[in-house]
């Protein structure tokens, strides 16, 4: 036998590493696509629609500006420092999924029964905890290596930011982990299974011993101070310090930066998922309707696709955009399969709250402006912080009363 | 099993190594750096020492060591700080003298 | 050689690796990116001697907030890289053999009273971090209490100690 034959759980891990990579990237460049679309959207324009039907290869078209786009190295550079920025930042925001349940059930890849995740760690939460501190090294070092005064104070206010937003996120965790009384994710989402009354989700959010509301919002808001996103973006929006920590980093290097902000951005929203929403539950009791949701809505899409497709300007979309609204319709019914559908059910409602939470990101970017900096740091450490403790005391004595 | 006393040559290898770097290096903040070596080499020993003895103790003592750590750290970049504002300069050779 | 011992080998190496790197590195960032790659190698050797907790919290707390902590420092004071002087090279001359010295002594002595030989596996406690927090808030408290209050001091001081004289 050979070694990997000995040790199929190596072999096991690379196939889902790779398949979640490159669901993960593809995934990212249509949230880029998605978040144009929907500010414009916002802003009573239409955004990306020249690059293919609806815009629909512009990612594509954005990538191969990347990739052609000259990679220069300005001068006086500390050059190692320089190349590891983004890699550390990218490589920090991907890790993250590697913990993240998708469903109940065990697969069974080359004849091993495998959980549906890359590794079913009893840390799991400790773990994104950690992987959240380490992520301000991205860009400090980013904005440090640039040799440049405007960089450096960008990385400098961001650095400071999230490592300041990072302890009320951490400690508006500690709720959660109060009431699910584990490290392990996919044991605080087994514990938010069942219904109240029949009807209700037994969500943390909705927790019997302490509604975890509170720390819901102080999540909500601490991860989008972490992942540098409006309104607390100003170490690195446009018209504030040219372009913050990443303004000497030209083609392929700025392309990681900007596929880190994104990823971790999804991490955020499946942590969010995951530890306040229930991650794979379905909110509806069950019953027969709802199972074929996925198949009902997946169909919608199809048709609506084939039906403007018919109908659009160029020959290119009215030939692509039918065929791909087939393949949607088609992967709709596909789901509608009694074993399909079995398997289909907890990946897709973890899935759509992950989407809701990414249209809630980009929402709040087309809508707020953005805080000044002292506003930041004062909200972060005056107002979030002790609402953060208090949350934390108040699920604490819940949970002690109840236990009486 | 890996054999606890790997583990502790390890954790000795690299507190020569931190009491090497603390002795030579003329950086105050690299000094500085050695010594937080210094403390993570006793932390791997402490946690070897855990697992051995089958005792949670060992842990609890590396949770101190990091709490005290982390307030020494604070301090003395603190002092580096006024140090380097001072002195004009991070060359632990230009501090041997108590008058400026 | 199974997978513990090949993993051991591996973070053993990466953290003397990086140890070396801190003292041979002219640059002080430099220095302070092998002491984060030091951390993070003995964050997975906790890991691998089955201390979930302590991994955890070396790696949120002493490499993502210490260590972030003298990278600002770094940055802020512009640290440029070592000249060499003729004392240092001096002290280089003389000190390695007593730095080896140093830590064969190290290594003979406290490796001496643990077991050199791979012992079974015979009674090994599953570590949880709920019995850790049980230790630390019943038999520990006054020592957790007491590091409480140093790390407000410590805030205190690192305040006055920085301010600039208005």
């Amino acid at each position: 036998m050979t070694f990997l034959e000995q040790h199929p759980v190596l072999v096991i891990s690379v196939i889902k590493v790779a398949v979640l990579v490159f669901l993960l990237m593809t995934g990212i460049a249509y949230l880029t696509w998605f978040e144009r679309k929907a500010v414009a959207h916002m802003q009573s324009r239409w955004g990306p629609y020249r690059a293919g039907p609806h815009g629909l290869l512009q990612p594509l078209a954005d990538g191969l500006k990347f990739l052609f786009k000259e990679d220069f190295t300005p001068d006086g550079v500390d050059r190692f420092v320089y190349f590891l920025a983004p890699f550390l930042a990218l490589s920090l925001s991907l890790v993250t999924i590697a913990v993240i349940p998708f469903g109940p059930q065990a697969i069974v890849l080359l004849g091993q029964q495998t959980p549906l995740a890359i590794s079913d760690v009893n840390i799991g939460l400790l773990f994104i905890l950690a992987i959240t501190s380490l992520s301000v090294y991205g860009v400090a070092l980013g904005g440090w290596a640039s040799n440049n005064k405007y960089s450096l104070l960008g990385g400098l206010r961001s650095s400071a930011q999230m490592v300041s937003y990072e302890i009320s996120m951490t400690l508006s965790v500690v709720g959660v982990l109060l009431v699910a009384g584990t490290f392990s994710l996919r044991e605080i989402v087994e514990a938010q299974g069942g219904y109240f009354l029949g009807f209700l989700p037994r969500w943390n959010i909705f927790s019997a011993q302490f509604p975890q509301v509170l720390g819901f919002l102080i999540f909500l808001t601490a991860a989008f101070a972490e992942t540098n996103r409006v309104p607390f973006d100003l170490a690195e929006a446009e018209t504030e310090l040219v372009a913050g920590f990443h303004t000497e980093y030209a083609s392929f290097k700025f392309a990681m930066f900007f596929m880190a902000e994104y990823a971790s951005m999804v991490t955020v929203s499946f942590v969010t998922s995951i530890l306040f929403f229930g991650g794979w539950h379905s909110p509806f009791p069950p019953n027969q309707v709802t199972p074929y949701l996925p198949t009902f809505l997946l169909g919608a899409l199809g048709l609506y696709v084939i039906y403007d497709g018919l109908r659009y300007e160029t020959i290119f979309g009215r030939v692509v955009l039918p065929v791909l609204g087939l393949a949607i319709t088609a992967l709709g019914v596909l789901c509608a399969w009694p074993g399909v559908n079995a398997f289909v059910q907890a990946p897709f409602w973890l899935l759509a709250k992950v989407f809701c939470f990414l249209f809630l990101y980009i929402w709040v970017r087309g809508t707020l402006p953005r805080f000044r900096y002292d506003q930041l740091m004062g909200f972060g450490w005056k107002v979030m912080l002790p609402l953060a403790l208090l949350n934390v005391v108040l699920t604490a004595a819940a949970m002690l009363g109840r236990g009486r | 099993m890996v054999p606890a006393s790997y583990y502790l040559v390890l954790s000795a290898i690299l507190f020569g190594l931190g009491v090497v770097g603390f002795v030579f290096k003329r950086n105050i903040i690299t000094i500085f750096m050695s010594i937080e070596l210094m403390l993570n080499a006793v932390n791997l020993a402490f946690v070897s020492f855990s697992r051995e003895l089958g005792s949670l103790d060992g842990q609890v003592f590396v949770f101190f060591v990091i709490v005290v750590a982390a307030a020494e750290a604070a301090v003395g970049l603190a002092i580096i700080l006024l140090i380097a504002r001072n002195r004009q300069s991070l060359n632990v050779e230009n501090v041997d003298l108590l008058k400026l | 050689m199974n997978v513990e011992l090949f993993l051991f080998f591996l973070f053993a190496l990466m953290a003397v690796g990086g140890a070396l790197s801190l003292i041979l590195q002219r640059h002080p960032i430099h220095s302070a990116l092998s002491l984060i790659v030091v951390m993070v190698a003995l964050a997975a050797l906790y890991l691998l001697q089955g201390a979930e907790f302590i991994a955890a919290v070396q790696i949120i707390v002493y490499a993502g907030a210490i260590m972030v902590l003298f990278v600002f420092v770094i940055m802020l004071l512009n640290a440029g890289e070592e000249e060499r002087t003729a004392a240092s090279r001096m002290a280089r001359v003389v000190g390695v053999p007593v730095g080896i010295f140093l830590t064969a002594l190290l290594a003979w002595g406290i490796s001496g009273g643990a077991s050199s030989q791979a012992a079974t596996e015979a009674v090994v406690k599953p570590y949880d971090t709920k019995q850790l927090a049980v230790l630390l808030f019943r038999e520990y408290v006054f020592p957790f209490e007491l590091t409480s209050i140093l790390i407000l001091i410590a805030i205190l001081g690192a305040v006055v100690l920085a301010k600039r004289e208005s």
